[in-house]
């Protein structure tokens, strides 16, 4: 039973932390994306390239980074005041932040490129149809670069449940509160717990296996509506 | 402002390319914008849609302001317009239904004057059987039938068009020129009408913007225009003018229909069409032979007599004359092309009395197009 919530415990997490990542990174992500894919400002370019930092970047400096933004002395500390706390870091919601920011390139590259293959005639078309800006986005750019939309869900959901370093950084592996699936192998390993290790890199590496899986088949599909 | 008047002109340069061009249209029947690609056609439509916002550019449609040059801009959403773009641009995730319906008002308002009904639009086209389909697996031609559906029933004031055959085979170009023709009959909407095709033109058009390298040419009635020697379409080896005829008469014996121009009557072999009905009839200048004299008994049906009333060589060894109908030279001018030698010898002048030999004439559309 023990061993049970041993495993169970950051599955649990690690699920809730990437589903709540995921759908806010959609939120923040999809109007960056247009913005991106359709601005002609020429510093535009600067913000796509601070956006793929975190693919670059050693998760250890990205986390060195949001540690101290979150904590005490940073704008996260300020923030966790307002609900008496003194700090972001090593808190559900810090994770939040800190996967956000990991994630964030992997969600807006695939929207970006949906939308500038979208492309500007059916937004033209849409105009000449009486279809004011924000109706066009709903219903005619947003359906047509859906395959983007579902493509950057996928790759932030698992980029989340894969991050370690950030994780490890800003969260403390804490059990119950910060201590997700990546970290707890690492744990596991680090206290001979073999069986649960093995469990839970298992069970990643089938999870991996299903990611790449329905990414290859949404592809597909985009490709079909495409033609 | 002036009210059934579309006023249109706009100054700039997109890249290389520098576009200066204003006209002034009535707002009823279609306008083409004719010339060669590449001369502007497009962006002036562009233009007039609100796609494209040049440095300078005023547009003023049946007395209502939608650009002007102290930065009076309205946004494309809000000028009431269709617009078929060349290729039909269907949205690829809506039913054909949808597609037609998307600008369609929701509320059910007033049907504005000229407004159409889905169920008429849709029965014009003939888009009936297509409306739970995915536009992915239409035909060309459906395509565009579906695209011109979509902008009628959006309620414009103003329909343009934009070469909307150019991408389609002559098969397809054949089943939706008809259409287009109704359309134009309905006198629904005005029109405008981008096209780089001289018999699409003279088919369609009521008056013509002749285009050339981002400049105004000439615009004015199509027949004006054609038969205008000073420029191109006239110095065309297969000029021709349009000329509307209205049906006089038909004599079943022989098949051949009367048809009543100003300043004469031609004689055309057709099925019968109702008195009183108008019809395009198409008379190139190759066609066209001219006499001093009344010729003697002839196997050519149409002979009119007309003063000349320019002439122009062309070419080394031809002459280009326009012939205004009627013995005062009052009616529908004919282009005439003849050979220098024969415009010497008969001793022709300007403002002399001819007769116009007609050799062939052609009934537009082409019969049996519109036999329903």
């Amino acid at each position: 039973m023990e061993a049970f919530v041993h495993i169970w415990e950051p599955v649990r997490l690690t699920l809730e932390l990437a589903a709540v990542t995921t759908l806010a990174l959609i939120v923040v992500a999809t109007p960056l994306a247009w913005w991106l894919a359709r601005s002609r400002a020429p510093w535009k370019e600067v913000v796509a390239a601070v956006v793929s930092l975190p693919i670059v970047l050693p998760p250890t400096v990205l986390g060195f980074y949001l540690l101290i933004a979150l904590g005490p002395g940073g704008p996260g500390g300020a923030v966790a005041s307002l609900w008496g706390a003194r700090t972001l870091a090593f808190s559900f919601s810090g994770l939040v932040i800190g996967s956000m920011i990991a994630s964030m390139p992997f969600v807006v590259q695939p929207i970006r490129n949906s939308f500038a293959a979208v492309g500007d005639r059916p937004l033209e078309v849409a105009a000449t149809l009486r279809a004011s800006p924000s109706r066009a986005f709903w219903t005619v750019a947003l359906p047509l670069a859906s395959p983007g939309l579902l493509t950057g869900a996928v790759l932030g959901f698992a980029h989340t449940v894969g991050e370690f370093g950030v994780v490890l950084m800003i969260g403390g592996n804490i059990p119950g509160r910060t201590r997700v699936m990546s970290t707890a192998i690492y744990d596991s390993v680090e206290t001979m717990q073999w069986r649960e290790a093995n469990i839970l890199a298992g069970g990643m590496v089938v999870f991996a296996f299903a990611v790449i899986f329905s990414m290859i088949l949404i592809e597909k599909r985009f490709a079909r509506v495409r033609a | 402002m002036t009210a059934g008047v579309i006023r249109a002109g706009f100054r700039g340069a997109i890249g290389k390319f520098s576009l200066d061009a204003a006209f002034v249209a009535p707002g009823r029947g279609v306008t083409a914008l004719f010339g060669p690609s590449g001369c502007g056609k497009t962006t002036i439509l562009r233009c007039i849609a609100g796609l494209l916002r040049l440095s300078e550019g005023h547009c003023e449609i049946d007395g209502e302001l939608w650009q002007d040059r102290n930065g009076a801009f309205l946004p494309t959403h809000k000028r009431p317009i269709g617009y078929v773009f060349q290729e039909a641009s269907l949205f690829p995730h809506l039913s054909v239904r949808r597609n037609l319906t998307f600008g369609a008002p929701r509320s059910a308002e007033a049907l504005p004057p000229g407004g159409v009904a889905f169920g008429e639009v849709v029965d014009l086209l003939g888009v009936r059987p297509l409306l739970d389909r995915s536009p992915r697996n239409l035909s060309g031609g459906e395509r565009q039938r579906v695209a011109i559906g979509r902008a009628l029933l959006s309620r414009p004031k103003l329909l343009l068009m934009d070469e909307p055959l150019s991408g389609l085979d002559r098969a397809t170009k054949d089943e939706i020129m008809p259409l287009l023709e109704r359309l134009r009959d309905r006198h629904l909407l005005p029109i405008i009408y981008v096209s780089h095709d001289l018999a699409e033109v003279e088919r369609l058009a009521d008056q013509i913007v002749l285009m050339e390298k981002g400049r105004v040419l000439a615009a004015g009635p199509l027949a004006d225009l054609q038969s205008d020697p000073s420029l191109p379409l006239a110095m065309a080896r297969d000029a021709a003018v349009s000329l509307e005829g209205v049906v006089e008469a038909h004599d079943a014996r022989y098949g051949l229909l009367t048809l009543r121009v100003t300043g004469g009557r031609f004689l055309a072999p057709t099925p019968p069409l109702p008195i009183g009905e108008r019809r395009r009839i198409r008379i190139v200048a190759r066609d066209v032979s001219l006499a001093r004299e009344p010729p003697g008994p002839s196997s050519i049906l149409n002979i009119l007599p007309g003063r000349v009333i320019s002439a122009k060589p062309v070419a080394s060894h031809e002459m280009l004359a326009v012939v205004a109908l009627g013995p005062e030279g009052q009616g529908a001018r004919l282009l005439s092309r003849l050979t220098r030698k024969s415009w010497e010898q008969l001793a022709f002048i300007e403002g002399a009395a001819v007769f116009a030999q007609v050799k062939a004439v052609a009934l537009e559309p082409p019969r049996g197009d519109l036999s329903e």
